[in-house]
C-alpha cells in the first residue's frame, strides 16, 4: 500500500501530459480536457487516502473548502464573457500564486506534516525550495493582480514608469536573495515573512510598467511563473506529481511568452523592462499628424465592394473584442459566402489580449475553425485577395514594421493587408494603435476608412448586403 | 587406528567446530552491524530526494517543451486555461496542510484557505476550458 500513492500520482501526471497533448488539434482537445479532470480527481483522492490525513475536523474543513472554492470557480467560469477571458485567466493565476504561498508557509509552521524536519529546525534543502516557492508564488500573486486590473480597465493600460524603477526592482531582488540566505541559515520566521513581503512588492512593481499591448506576454509569463511555483512546492513536499505538473505548466507558459515576443519582434527582457508605448508614442504621434487626407466611406460602399469581390480576408483585432462585434462579423461572413465570396479570417499571433484570444472569440460566434488562419498560413494570399477587411486591428497591419527602422514596431511580423486590392478599415477614429504609431496604410489610395463602432458598422454593412 | 587416536580426532573436530561457531557469531554480528548501518544510511539516501526530483523535473520540462510546441496556435487560449487548472494540483499540498496537523493550528488555517483558492481554480479552469473547446466547430459539409 505504501507504493500506491506515488503510482497514483504518476498516473495523474501522465493524465496531465495527455491533457496538453490533446490540444494539438480541436478534435482531440475535448478528450484532453477530460484527461486533465481525471488526473486532478486521482490526485485529490490519492492525497485524501494518505495515512493519517483524515480526522473529523480536517475532513469537514476540506469538504467545506472545496465546496466554497468549487462554487465560486464554477459560477465564475460559466458566467464569464469570452471577451473577458484574459482577465479571468490573470485572476486565476493570482490564486495559484497565493495558494503556493499559503502552502509553503504552512509547511514552514508545521514541517512535521510534510516530514521535512521539526518546527524551527527545517532541513536546509527544504528551506531553499520553500523560499523559492514562496517568492515565485508571491510574485505571481501580485503580478497577476496588476495584470488583472490593467486588463479589466481598473488601472490605466499605459505603462507606469518612474525614475529609478529598475534600480528599485534590482535592489528588491538583491534583498530577496539575502533574505532567502538568512532564512536558510537561521530558520527564522521573520526571514520567511520578509521574503513574502519583498516578493509581493516585487511582483507588483515588475508588472506595473508593462503596457496594455504587452499583456499577452505578461499573461503567459505569469502562467509560466505559477507553474514554477508549483514545482518549487513539489520539491518541498517531495512530491513528483507537483514537480511534473509545475514543469509542464512552466514550460508551456515560457513557450507562449516566446511565441508572443516573436510576434512582436521584441525580446523578453525588453517586455519585462517595460515602458513600451509611453514616451515614444507621444514623439511618434507628433511627427506627421493632421494634414493628410484619408478616404472615408460608408457602410453601403463597403457592402458593395465586398459583394463584388471574389475573395475577402477578414483581419480581426482587439477592437472587435471590445465592441463585441464577432457575432455580427460572422453573419456578415455568412451572407458574403452565400453570394459566392470566399471568406477567410487571418489572425496575428498577438491579436487580442492573450494568446489565441481571437480564435476563441470567432469560435464563440460559430466561425468554423478551418476558415481561420494563422499569419504564416495566409500572409501570401493577401496578394490575390480583393478585399482585406480590418476590424479593430491596427498595429499588426502597419507596413512601417517593414519599412521604417525608426518605428517602435520595426521588425514585427505583420499581416500584409496592403497587398489586397482594397483595404477596408473599421476604426473608431484616427487615433494611433496601442504601440502609439501612426499607420501609413490609412492614407493609401486603395484604403477606405469606415469610422465608427466596430459592431455598429458591421451591422450596417450587413443591412446593406441584405437589401 | 587406536581408540586414543580416535578420541584425539574427535577433540580436534570439536575444537574446529567451536572456532567455526565463533566465526559464525562474529559474522552475524558484523552483518547485524552492517544492517544497522544500512538502516542509518537509508534516510540519508531519502534526503537526496532533491536529485530524484531534479531528474523528474528536467525530464518533465522536456516533455512539456515538445508537447506544447505541438499545440495548434488556435488553441493557445484553452492551453492557458487548462495549464492554469492543472497547476492547481498544488491543492495536494493544501490538503496535507489541512489534514495532517492535530487540532486547528495556523497551518490548518492556511491549508484551508489554500484549498479554497485551488478549488476555485480547478473548477473554474476546467469549466472555462470546456466551454471554450465546445465552441470549436468544423465547417459544416454542405
Amino acid at each position: 500500500m505504501v507504493a500506491f500513492a506515488p503510482l497514483a500520482y504518476l498516473v495523474a501526471g501522465i493524465c496531465f501530459i495527455m491533457a496538453l497533448r490533446g490540444l494539438s488539434s480541436p478534435e482531440t482537445s475535448r478528450q484532453g480536457n477530460n484527461f486533465g479532470i481525471v488526473g486532478m480527481v486521482i490526485a485529490i483522492v490519492t492525497t485524501l487516502m494518505l495515512p493519517g490525513l483524515i480526522s473529523g475536523l480536517s475532513l469537514t474543513l476540506i469538504i467545506v473548502g472545496i465546496a466554497i472554492g468549487g462554487t465560486i470557480g464554477a459560477v465564475t467560469a460559466r458566467k464569464i464573457e469570452m471577451t473577458a477571458l484574459p482577465q479571468l485567466v490573470a485572476a486565476f493565476h493570482s490564486l495559484v500564486g497565493l495558494a503556493a504561498v499559503f502552502v509553503a508557509i504552512a509547511a514552514f509552521y508545521a514541517p512535521e506534516a510534510y516530514d521535512i524536519g521539526t518546527r524551527g529546525n527545517v532541513r536546509v534543502g527544504s528551506l531553499i525550495e520553500m523560499a523559492l516557492g514562496v517568492a515565485i508564488g508571491a510574485i505571481t500573486f501580485t503580478g497577476s493582480l496588476v495584470a488583472f486590473a490593467k486588463l479589466q480597465g481598473l488601472v490605466t493600460g499605459k505603462p507606469l514608469v518612474f525614475n529609478m524603477q529598475h534600480m528599485l526592482n534590482a535592489g528588491l531582488g538583491v534583498l530577496l536573495v539575502l533574505a532567502i540566505v538568512w532564512l536558510c541559515v537561521s530558520n527564522s520566521t521573520v526571514a520567511l515573512w520578509i521574503i513574502v513581503l519583498l516578493a509581493l512588492a516585487l511582483g507588483f512593481l515588475l508588472i506595473l510598467p508593462i503596457g496594455g499591448a504587452d499583456m499577452p506576454v505578461v499573461v503567459s509569463m505569469l502562467n509560466s511563473y505559477s507553474g514554477w511555483a508549483a514545482a518549487g512546492i513539489g520539491f518541498t513536499l517531495e512530491n513528483n506529481l507537483l514537480i511534473i505538473t509545475g514543469a509542464l505548466v512552466g514550460s508551456s507558459g515560457a513557450i507562449l511568452s516566446y511565441i508572443m515576443c516573436k510576434g512582436m519582434n521584441r525580446s523578453i527582457f525588453n517586455v519585462i523592462l517595460g515602458g513600451f508605448g509611453g514616451d515614444s508614442a507621444a514623439a511618434a504621434a507628433g511627427g506627421h499628424a493632421g494634414d493628410r487626407a484619408v478616404k472615408a466611406g460608408s457602410a453601403e460602399d463597403a457592402a458593395f465592394i465586398m459583394k463584388n469581390a471574389s475573395s475577402v480576408i477578414i483581419v480581426p483585432g482587439y477592437g472587435m473584442a471590445v465592441a463585441q462585434a464577432q457575432h455580427a462579423l460572422r453573419e456578415m461572413g455568412d451572407v458574403l459566402k452565400k453570394e459566392g465570396v470566399d471568406v477567410r479570417y487571418a489572425i496575428h499571433p498577438v491579436a487580442g489580449r492573450m494568446p489565441g484570444h481571437m480564435n476563441v472569440l470567432l469560435a464563440e460566434a460559430n466561425v468554423p475553425y478551418d476558415e481561420v488562419f494563422e499569419l504564416e498560413e495566409i500572409n501570401r494570399d493577401f496578394g490575390q485577395a480583393d478585399v482585406a477587411f480590418v476590424i479593430g486591428a491596427n498595429d499588426v497591419t502597419n507596413p512601417a514594421a517593414k519599412t521604417d527602422p525608426a518605428s517602435p514596431i520595426y521588425g514585427m511580423p505583420i499581416l500584409d493587408v496592403e497587398k489586397a486590392k482594397t483595404v477596408l478599415f473599421i476604426k473608431r477614429s484616427m487615433a494611433a494603435g496601442y504601440a502609439g504609431v501612426e499607420n501609413e496604410l490609412f492614407f493609401r489610395p486603395n484604403t477606405m476608412m469606415l469610422f465608427g463602432d466596430a459592431k455598429k458598422v458591421t451591422e450596417e454593412v450587413l443591412k446593406s448586403l441584405d437589401s | 587406528m587406536t581408540s586414543q587416536e580416535l578420541a584425539q580426532q574427535v577433540a580436534n573436530l570439536q575444537a574446529a567446530l567451536r572456532s567455526l561457531n565463533a566465526e559464525a557469531d562474529r559474522l552475524a554480528m558484523e552483518t547485524a552491524n552492517f544492517a544497522t548501518g544500512a538502516a542509518d544510511a537509508a534516510p540519508a539516501a531519502g534526503h537526496s530526494f532533491f536529485i530524484t526530483g531534479l531528474t523528474v523535473f528536467a525530464l518533465a520540462c522536456f516533455v512539456g517543451y515538445y508537447v506544447v510546441w505541438r499545440v495548434t496556435p488556435a488553441l493557445h487560449s484553452p492551453l492557458m486555461s487548462v495549464t492554469n487548472a492543472v497547476s492547481s494540483v498544488i491543492i495536494v499540498g493544501a490538503l496535507i496542510a489541512t489534514g495532517s496537523t492535530a487540532g486547528f493550528t495556523f497551518s490548518t488555517a492556511l491549508g484551508f484557505l489554500a484549498v479554497i483558492l485551488a478549488s476555485v481554480n480547478i473548477f473554474g479552469g476546467f469549466i472555462v476550458t470546456q466551454r471554450m473547446l465546445a465552441m470549436y466547430k468544423k465547417k459544416q459539409k454542405k
